[in-house]
C-alpha cells in the first residue's frame, strides 16, 4: 500500500489551482481522497503531483435559497447531512448520503469529489441526475456549468476537462409540491451501489404528476436515467398499478453489468423493484 | 446493543475469578500507545519488498535483477537461488498413520510458482517506497502452465499437477470411524437415505494487523533477533533454528509484541520469517518486511475449503443411524505448518457432533491446488465438521418430516453418557448437558411461537419469510495431550504443553509469564484475575508476561482455544505451588506448623488467630532476603509448572438464528440471534462474551457474506476488501446470550475453552435459518455465502415449487 512518488500542492485559491494543473499535466485535483488516496495506493493511478483543494475556503460553504441551493465542491458528506436547509429541501440527500461507505467515507468524501470521479457505482450520481443539478467549473479558459445530463460519459468518465475544477454543484429548486427518494442495494463487500434508484417527483396541486427525474446507479456503465418510467408517470395521476407497471419496465434497454455478486438478471430485477418502492414511498402510495 | 441475562457466577465468594473486570490491555491498545510490528523502528533499519508472480502455475525461465539493482535506495536484490542453505519450510503436523506427500514453501520460488503471488525475488532498500519501486523494475519471464483452484477438480483425470510427488494433486488420503462396508450395510437398511454435496467454501482471515517480521542479525555475537507477528514465538524459534535455517536455538531469539488479531493465520511459519534473517545478515542492516493487505490475501493462509458428499442414514422418527462422509480438503499450493491436521484429526474426528451416531465413516482426501495455502482458521476443522452435522439434521427433518428441534432432541449424547466416545478416534468428550443449553436457546427464542408464526405467514404468502436456523455443536479445545496428539498419535510433531513461570518479587509484586500469547484475547487481564484470586493481590500488582522466547519458558502459544484450559492450568499449578512454599514460610515466620496455616483475604494466618496474619509481600521479603528461612529452603518465591492436560475439553452450546427474507429481492435481514453456551467455568465473563460475539459475527459472516473465490486460471478474483466481504458492526444482528456451566473434570479450574465457540455454532444457525426459510420452494441446500443474489436466483428458479406451496 504504498503510492509511487508524487509531488504535493496546497492550492490557497481557486486560481492556483488552476495555475498548477496547467504547469503540471501530470498533476491530479485531491479532494476528499476516498477514491483517490486508495487507487493511488493500490498503484492503479500514479499521478505526479496532486494539487489539494482542500482549504480552499469558498469551495467548502453551502448555501441554500429559495431558488436552489449552491453546495461548495469541497463540502463533505456529513457538512451536506448535517445542514438543516439541504434537509428540508432536498431530503433525497441526507438520505442517499446514510448510504455512502462508512462514517469515516461521509467525514472526508466530498460531492465534487463524487461527481468528478463518476465511478458507476457511486450514490450521489444518481441524486444529481434526479435533482437535474449542474455543476459550476473553472478552468484556464473562465467558469462554464455542465448540467447532470451532459456529465457522465462512461466508466470514471465525465465532460469535465483534466485542467478544470468543479467549484459547486448547483441544485435548482424541487417543484413546489413534491416527492423524492433514493433506494439502495449495496455491496456487501465494497458498500456501494449494486443497484441504487433515486427519484424526485413533482406534483400539481391535484396530484398529478408533472414531472419525474429518475435515475439508476450501479446497474449500468454510469449513472442513468430511466426516461421511460419517467414518461410513463409524467401528466399521469399516481397509482399502485401504475406504479408498478412502470418500473417493470426500468431495466428495460439498459446494458447493465453483471459481476461476482451480482448478475445481470439479478440487477435488472433490483433496478424494478427498486423503482418500483422508490416512487411508490415518493408518490405517497 | 447486546443483551446478556444474569451470568452464574463460578464462586460467588471470589474476588477477582468471574468477574466481568474490563481488560487492562485497552487503555494502552486503544489509545495507540501499543507497540505492534509496524510501530518497531530499529537504528538503520532497512525494508524488504517482494517480487511476486502474477501467475498461479508457470515456469519461472529468467530473473533479471539488474535494472532493480541500481535503483536509488536499493541494498539488494536477491532470488531464491541466493537461499539455497535455507531449507524448506517445514510442516510440523502431518497427518498420523499415514502418508503425506510434502510440499512445503522456500523462502524465495525457484524454478516454478505454484499461486498467484509466489514470492520470486526479494529487493531490500532504504525506504519501504524505494523498495516497492525497485520491485517493480525487477524482470521475470514465466511460462504459464495450466491451472487447477476446485478441490474435487485437483483429483479428476487429467488435472493440472503441482508436485512431482504427490500424483494426482494428493496430500493423503485418510479415514476413522466404523469401517466403510459397515456403514454401506447401515444406510442400506435405513428407513430414510439422504445424499448431499455440502460445501465448506474458502474464507481468508482477515485480522485487522497484517502480517510481517523484523530480522535482526549481531555479528557481534552471532546472535539473530526475530521480531513477528505470531502466536507462538516458541515454536517459531525451534523450528526456524533446528528445521530451516540450522543455527543453534540459543543464537535466536523471537519477540512477539502486540499482536492485532491472528484468528489461526499467525501461528504458521512464513517464508519472511527465515528470509528477513538471512537478509540481515546479507545486508548487515535490520530488515523489516510487512504484508500490505493485497499480499496478505494472496499468500498468508486461507481457511475451510472443504467439498464433501455425504450419505445419510435415519429412521422415520429421525434417529440418525449412519453418516457416510467424503470430503477433499484443498490444502493449497504448499503444505502449510500444520494444514494436514486440520481437515483429519480436528475436522473428521469431530463429525458425530453432539449426536449419537453409531455409524459413521470418514474418507478424507487432502488436495494441492494453484491456491493459498489453507490451515487453520477460527475453528480449524470443528466449523467444518458443524456444519456438515448440523446441515446433516436439517436434512434428515426435511426428509422424515421431524422438526428440526426434535431430530436433535432425539439424538443428543445424555448427560449420563460422559465420559463419551463418538468412535471416530477422538478423545472422549468430557462432560457436558446438551439438551440442558439446547433448552434453554429455545426457550429464550420462543420456538414454539415461531414456528406458529411462520406458519401462519405461509399460509397468508408475506413477503417476508420467516426462517428458524437451530445449531448444537461441540467443539474441542484446550489442544492437547502431548501422548494422544504427538508423532505417534496424531502426528502432532511436538508436545502441546504449556509453561508458566510465577515469580513474587522481594517487595511483592508479581511477575507471571505463559507460553501462550495473547492476540486479542485478554490475557493480561485473564491471567492477572487468576494469579490475584489465587495469591490474594490485589490485580494491580501483577504483571503477565509472554510473547519473548528470551523472557519467558518454552510454551506452544495461543490457538485452538487452549490458553486457559492447559496455560491457565500451568499457572494455576505454579500458584499452588508458591503458595504452599508460602505457606511454608508463613509456619515458619509464625511459629506454627504448616498444616495449621490458613490463607484468608490473602493473608497466611495460624488457624484461629487471625489477627496475626503475614501478607504475601512479608512472606516474599522474607524469601528473598532469606536469612531466616526453614532449613534446607532455598530463597525466592519462584515456580515454574509444564503442565500436559490428560484430555481435550469439550465446549458446547446452542445457538439459534431467526432471519426474515425479503421474497421478492432475496435480502436478508437478521431479526434474532441467541446463543446458550458453555465453556465450563468462567474467569471473567465480559472477555468470554466478547470472544463470543467477535466469534459468531466471524460465523455469520461465512453463511452470508464471506467467500473467496478464484478464477480458473488461478487468479483471486476477491483479492481486496473492495470485494471481500467482511462484516462491518451494521452487517450483524444484536446477541442474545446466555450460559449453562458444566465445569470440565479434566482441569481443577474447571474450564473448556471459549475463543472459538461462536464461529463454530453460527454459520450453520445462520445457514439452517435461511435455509428454513426457502423450504416452501423446495430448496434442499444452497451453497454459502447466502448473498441475496443467490437466494434470489434459487426461488426464482423454483417459482413453480414456490406457487404449488402458497
Ligand atoms: C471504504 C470506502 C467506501 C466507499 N463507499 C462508497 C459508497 O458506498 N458510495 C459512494 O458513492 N462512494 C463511496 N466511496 C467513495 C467516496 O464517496 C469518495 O469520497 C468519492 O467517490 C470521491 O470523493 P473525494 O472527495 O474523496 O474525491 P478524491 O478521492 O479526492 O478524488 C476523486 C477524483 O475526483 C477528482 N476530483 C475531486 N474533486 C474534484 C474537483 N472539485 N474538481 C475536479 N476534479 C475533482 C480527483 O482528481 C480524482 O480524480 C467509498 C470510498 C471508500 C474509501
Amino acid at each position: 500500500m504504498f503510492p509511487t512518488e508524487f509531488a504535493y500542492h496546497r492550492a490557497t485559491s481557486v486560481q492556483d489551482a488552476i495555475a498548477f494543473l496547467g504547469a503540471n499535466p501530470d498533476a491530479k485535483v485531491l479532494a476528499g481522497g476516498h477514491s483517490l488516496i486508495p487507487a493511488m495506493k493500490l498503484r492503479l493511478a500514479a499521478p505526479g503531483a496532486l494539487v489539494d483543494i482542500g482549504r480552499i475556503e469558498s469551495l467548502h460553504a453551502i448555501d441554500v435559497r429559495p431558488d436552489g441551493a449552491k453546495i461548495g465542491a469541497m463540502a463533505t458528506y456529513n457538512d451536506i447531512r448535517d445542514n438543516a436547509g439541504i434537509a428540508r429541501i432536498y431530503p433525497i440527500l441526507p438520505e442517499a448520503i446514510a448510504e455512502i461507505g462508512d462514517a469515516q467515507v461521509r467525514e472526508r468524501g466530498t460531492f465534487g469529489g463524487s461527481l468528478a470521479h463518476a465511478d458507476p457505482a457511486a450514490d450521489l450520481t444518481a441524486v444529481f441526475l434526479a435533482l437535474n443539478g449542474e455543476i459550476a467549473v473553472t478552468g484556464p479558459n473562465g467558469d462554464r456549468t455542465i448540467k447532470a445530463d451532459d456529465l457522465f460519459v462512461d466508466l470514471w468518465t465525465t465532460t469535465l476537462e483534466t485542467d478544470e475544477i468543479i467549484t459547486s454543484v448547483i441544485l435548482p429548486a424541487p417543484p413546489a409540491s413534491n416527492g423524492m427518494g433514493y433506494e439502495k442495494h449495496a455491496h456487501p463487500a465494497s458498500g456501494y451501489a449494486v443497484v441504487g434508484i433515486a427519484a424526485v417527483l413533482g406534483f400539481s396541486a391535484d396530484k398529478t404528476c408533472e414531472s419525474a427525474r429518475i435515475a439508476v446507479t450501479g446497474a449500468t456503465s454510469k449513472a442513468t436515467r430511466l426516461t421511460g418510467v419517467e414518461q410513463a408517470l409524467t401528466g399521469q395521476k399516481l397509482t399502485a398499478e401504475l406504479v408498478s407497471s412502470a418500473a417493470g419496465q426500468a431495466s428495460d434497454g439498459l446494458d447493465i453489468n453483471g459481476d461476482l455478486y451480482a448478475s445481470e438478471e439479478y440487477r435488472a430485477h433490483l433496478v424494478n423493484v427498486l423503482t418500483r418502492r422508490v416512487l411508490t414511498s415518493a408518490a405517497g402510495l | 446493543m447486546t443483551t446478556t441475562s444474569e451470568l452464574p457466577e463460578t464462586a460467588p465468594e471470589t474476588r477477582y475469578i468471574g468477574k466481568p473486570i474490563k481488560r487492562r490491555e485497552d487503555p494502552r491498545l486503544m489509545t495507540g500507545q501499543g507497540s505492534f510490528l509496524d510501530d518497531i523502528r530499529l537504528p538503520g533499519m532497512s525494508y524488504a519488498e517482494v517480487v511476486r508472480s502474477p501467475y498461479a502455475h508457470a515456469n519461472i525461465k529468467m530473473i533479471d535483477t539488474g535494472a532493480a539493482k541500481s535503483m536509488p535506495g536499493v541494498l539488494g536484490v536477491f532470488t531464491g537461488d541466493d537461499f539455497m542453505d535455507i531449507n524448506p519450510l517445514p510442516c510440523a503436523w502431518q497427518a498420523g498413520k499415514v502418508t503425506n506427500n510434502v510440499n512445503t514453501p522456500r523462502v524465495l520460488a525457484v524454478d516454478k510458482v505454484c499461486q498467484v503471488g509466489d514470492p520470486v525475488a526479494v529487493v531490500v532498500a532504504e525506504t519501504p517506497y524505494q523498495a516497492r519501486d525497485a520491485a517493480a523494475a525487477v524482470d521475470v519471464d514465466y511460462e504459464e502452465l495450466p491451472a487447477v483452484t476446485d478441490a474435487k477438480a485437483t483429483t479428476a483425470d487429467g488435472a493440472p499437477q503441482l508436485h512431482e510427488n504427490a500424483p494426482n494433486n494428493i496430500v493423503l488420503t485418510w479415514e476413522c470411524g466404523t469401517d466403510a462396508d459397515s456403514v454401506d450395510a447401515a444406510l442400506k437398511a435405513a428407513d430414510v437415505h439422504v445424499t448431499e454435496e455440502i460445501r465448506n467454501q474458502r474464507l481468508i482471515p482477515t485480522a485487522i494487523e497484517t502480517r510481517g517480521s523484523i530480522g535482526r542479525y549481531d555479528p557481534g555475537t552471532d546472535e539473530y533477533t526475530l521480531w513477528e507477528t505470531s502466536q507462538c514465538p516458541h515454536v517459531h524459534r525451534l523450528l526456524l533454528a533446528a528445521f530451516v535455517m540450522n543455527i543453534p536455538e540459543h543464537k535466536l531469539r523471537v519477540i512477539a509484541p502486540d499482536i492485532g488479531g491472528g484468528f489461526g493465520q499467525k501461528i504458521f511459519l512464513y517464508w519472511d520469517m527465515p528470509l528477513v534473517l538471512a537478509l540481515a545478515k546479507k545486508v548487515g542492516r535490520p530488515v523489516k518486511y510487512v504484508e500490505d493487505r493485497s499480499s496478505n490475501y494472496l499468500t498468508a493462509t486461507h481457511g475451510r475449503d472443504h467439498v464433501t458428499d455425504v450419505e445419510i442414514g435415519a429412521t422415520n422418527d429421525g434417529h440418525i443411524t449412519a453418516l457416510k462422509v467424503k470430503t477433499w480438503a484443498n490444502l493449497g499450493a504448499y503444505l502449510s505448518t500444520i494444514a494436514p491436521g486440520i481437515p483429519t484429526t480436528l475436522y473428521g474426528r469431530m463429525v458425530a457432533g453432539c449426536y449419537k451416531i453409531p455409524n459413521i465413516h470418514v474418507d478424507v482426501v487432502a488436495t494441492y491446488s494453484n491456491t493459498a495455502m489453507v490451515d487453520a482458521y477460527r475453528g480449524a476443522g470443528r466449523p467444518e465438521a458443524a456444519y456438515l452435522v448440523e446441515r446433516v439434521c436439517d436434512l434428515v427433518a426435511h426428509a422424515t418430516g421431524v422438526d428440526p428441534a426434535e431430530v436433535r432432541r432425539r439424538n443428543f449424547i445424555q448427560p449420563e453418557d460422559f465420559p463419551y466416545d463418538t468412535g471416530v478416534g477422538m478423545l472422549p468428550y468430557d462432560s457436558g448437558n446438551y439438551e440442558q443449553a439446547f433448552d434453554r436457546a429455545l426457550e429464550q427464542v420462543g420456538y414454539k411461537e415461531l414456528r406458529a408464526e411462520q406458519q401462519r405467514r405461509r399460509r397468508n404468502s408475506d413477503p417476508k419469510l420467516l426462517g428458524i436456523g437451530l445449531s448444537s455443536y461441540v467443539e474441542v479445545c484446550g489442544v492437547a495431550p502431548s501422548k494422544w496428539i504427538g508423532l505417534p498419535g496424531e502426528g502432532w510433531g511436538a508436545g502441546l504443553w504449556e509453561s508458566a513461570n510465577v515469580r513474587v518479587h522481594l517487595t511483592g509484586k508479581i511477575v507471571a509469564t505463559t507460553g501462550s500469547l495473547p492476540h486479542g484475547q485478554g490475557h493480561e487481564t485473564s491471567f492477572s484475575q487468576l494469579v490475584a484470586e489465587e495469591l490474594g493481590v490485589p490485580i494491580e500488582d501483577v504483571e503477565i508476561q509472554h510473547g519473548d522466547t528470551a523472557g519467558t519458558p518454552f510454551g506452544f502459544g495461543t490457538y485452538g482455544s487452549r490458553s486457559l484450559a492447559v496455560g491457565g492450568i500451568a499457572m494455576y499449578k505454579s500458584l499452588q505451588k508458591v503458595k504452599e512454599k508460602a505457606r511454608r514460610i508463613a509456619a515458619h515466620m509464625l511459629e506454627a506448623s504448616p498444616e495449621d496455616i490458613v490463607w484468608e483475604n490473602g493473608k497466611a494466618h495460624v488457624k484461629g488467630s487471625p489477627e496475626q496474619a503475614k501478607t504475601l509481600g512479608e512472606i516474599a521479603l522474607q524469601a528473598s532476603v532469606a536469612y531466616d528461612l526453614p532449613d534446607g529452603m532455598e530463597p525466592y518465591l519462584d515456580e515454574t509448572t509444564y503442565y500436559d492436560p490428560p484430555n481435550c475439553t469439550f465446549p458446547f452450546g446452542t445457538h439459534v438464528c431467526v432471519v426474515e427474507i425479503d421474497r421478492e429481492t432475496g435480502e436478508i435481514a437478521l431479526r434474532r440471534y441467541v446463543a446458550v453456551d458453555d465453556v465450563g467455568n468462567v474467569v471473567n465473563p465480559l472477555i468470554v462474551d466478547g470472544q463470543l460475539h467477535g466469534g459468531i459475527a466471524q460465523g455469520l459472516s461465512q453463511a452470508l457474506y464471506e467467500g473467496a473465490v478464484y478464477a480458473e486460471n488461478g487468479e483471486l478474483l476477491t483479492g481486496t476488501m473492495n470485494d471481500y466481504a467482511m462484516p462491518r458492526a451494521s452487517m450483524v444482528p444484536t446477541y442474545e446470550l446466555d450460559r449453562t456451566v458444566t465445569p470440565s473434570p479434566t482441569n481443577p479450574m474447571g474450564v473448556k475453552g471459549a475463543g472459538e465457540a461462536g464461529t463454530i455454532a453460527a454459520t450453520p444457525a445462520v445457514a439452517n435459518a435461511v435455509l428454513d426459510a426457502l423450504r416452501p420452494f423446495g430448496i434442499e441446500n444452497l451453497d454459502m455465502p447466502l448473498t441475496p443474489p443467490k437466494v434470489w436466483a434459487a426461488m426464482h428458479h423454483a417459482a413453480g415449487a414456490a406457487q404449488a406451496a402458497d
